[in-house]
């Protein structure tokens, strides 16, 4: 994943201000910042949901605007909205995303899913009928069916019961097998440190920290963040 | 699973959404049968032009009623962010575009013959012996409705005020459907057979055809942000 001079405005408004950014295939990377850093701006120009105003965007290896298909096709995204058809069952989405994805072996692969998201049993019944943590744990299987190289994460963690939350630390711990590039952005610190390769912390637009997890003080990261988010205020001018 | 296939994927989650919930089809329905009833109060027996007024009072009662299912078309893909999801699938624009339309030819269609039957009743139309005309009406002036329905649906489905909007932008694109429709008809529910009016025919025809392609050519600049 190449990032160069990203610039994306909302109108006149810079979301994001030439933000450069790199990540080697199989890491997991977490990027922190407060509300209105950007990051949910920058995981939606990763994922091709919005189109960058400047810069150069790769990911696996494809330009974001000119092979975008390519691109979806590569990649899976969890985000706090779950991309669910509340009227359809469990196992209809499943059927659903999977055709659009064009994924073989569909009905056993859907199954294999559920299964490994404890959902089996339920996967007739409508997802109006699930609990927010059980349309979490299902969007989980959604953004897994075409088994994608690069994940990304937008606060996965918002709304979950601590049931919901652990399965879902037991998934992205699966998931993170060296072989797949995992890209988080949370605020929540402690969650956000627990699996990752490496910490970013988005400023206004930028990244303003980068370091590899075992250079970072786990029990001083609090004060570094603080410090940056903080500092950040110099940015807006 | 080709192109068409994954058209019929998405308007057959739609259509399956809409037979469960039932949302969208129950208010066109009613809205249809009250624009057919209220203009019954109006036309007395034995108007002079009662052939000619018929077929814009079925006309209106379509339209009307196509608009609220087409409104409900993209705000239903707005819960969840369902929207986000689809256009996430590596899937060209213009099967999303085309499942979409597909969807919503079939809501429509359905509703316009359960109109048809209620106003064939209320306004004593023999509609049996003219069917065959006016299904071939009815279906070319719906594929037009749709092609610019979907397009513009999608253009206002991120709008608070979109309910109002879309019928704003629809109904000036719309005229010459509505109208091709409503003369077609005329002369088919007269008896003079569907090639009577034969301009007004190929008229929709034409619109059939330039705003299918239009709306796929354009589609993915309406969703791009």
């Amino acid at each position: 994943m190449r990032v160069r001079r990203l610039w994306k405005y909302y109108g006149h408004f810079p979301a994001l201000r030439g933000l450069d950014l790199e990540l080697e295939r199989g890491r997991f990377l977490t990027v922190f910042g407060p509300n209105g850093a950007g990051k949910t701006t920058l995981i939606k120009v990763l994922s091709t949901q919005i189109k960058p105003s400047e810069g150069l965007v790769e990911v696996g290896g494809h330009d974001v605007i000119d092979a975008a298909d390519r691109v979806r096709g590569q990649i899976g995204v969890i985000s706090h909205n779950t991309y669910l058809y509340p009227s359809l069952t469990a196992f209809e989405n499943l059927r659903f995303y999977g055709r659009m994805y064009r994924v073989s072996d569909l009905e056993e692969r859907s199954r294999e899913l559920l299964e490994r998201v404890g959902l089996r049993g339920r996967e007739d019944d409508r997802v109006s009928e699930y609990s927010r943590g059980m349309q979490q744990r299902l969007s989980i299987a959604r953004a897994l069916l075409h088994e994608p190289e690069i994940m990304f994460l937008d606060e996965p963690y918002t709304g979950l019961d601590q049931h919901a939350s652990r399965m879902l630390r037991g998934v992205l711990d699966t998931l993170h097998d060296g072989r797949r590039t995992i890209f988080m952005v949370t605020h929540n610190l402690e969650e956000g440190l627990e699996m990752c390769d490496e910490v970013a912390i988005q400023v206004a637009g930028r990244i303003c920290y980068r370091e590899p997890i075992d250079r970072v003080n786990r029990e001083h990261f609090g004060d570094t963040y603080f410090d940056c988010v903080g500092g950040g205020h110099k940015w807006d001018s | 699973m080709g192109f068409l296939g994954q058209a019929w994927t998405i308007a057959w989650k739609d259509i399956l959404g809409e037979l469960r919930t039932r949302e969208m089809v129950f208010s066109m329905l009613l809205f249809g049968f009250l624009v057919i009833l209220i203009f019954n109060f109006g036309i007395e027996p034995g108007l002079r032009d009662e052939a000619l007024v018929k077929p814009g009072v079925l006309w209106a009662a379509f339209v009307f009623a196509g608009i609220l299912g087409l409104n409900r078309s993209f705000s239903s893909e707005k819960e969840n962010d369902c929207l986000q999801g689809l256009l996430l699938c590596p899937v060209d624009r213009a099967v999303i575009y085309l499942g979409k339309f597909l969807g919503n030819f079939v809501f429509v269609l359905a509703m316009s013959l359960a109109v048809l039957l209620f106003f064939s009743v209320l306004y004593n139309v023999d509609v049996i012996a003219v069917l065959p005309g006016l299904l071939a009406i009815l279906g070319l002036a719906t594929i037009g409705f749709c092609a610019v329905g979907t397009l513009f649906s999608a253009v206002s489905v991120g709008i608070k005020t979109r309910d109002v909007l879309l019928a704003i932008l629809l109904f000036p694109v719309l005229v010459p459907v509505i109208l091709a429709a409503a003369k077609s008809s005329a002369f088919v529910m007269n008896g003079e057979g569907l090639f009577a009016g034969g301009s007004w025919l190929a008229m929709l025809v034409v619109y059939d055809v330039v705003f299918l392609a239009v709306s796929v050519m354009v589609f993915d600049y309406v969703l791009e942000e």
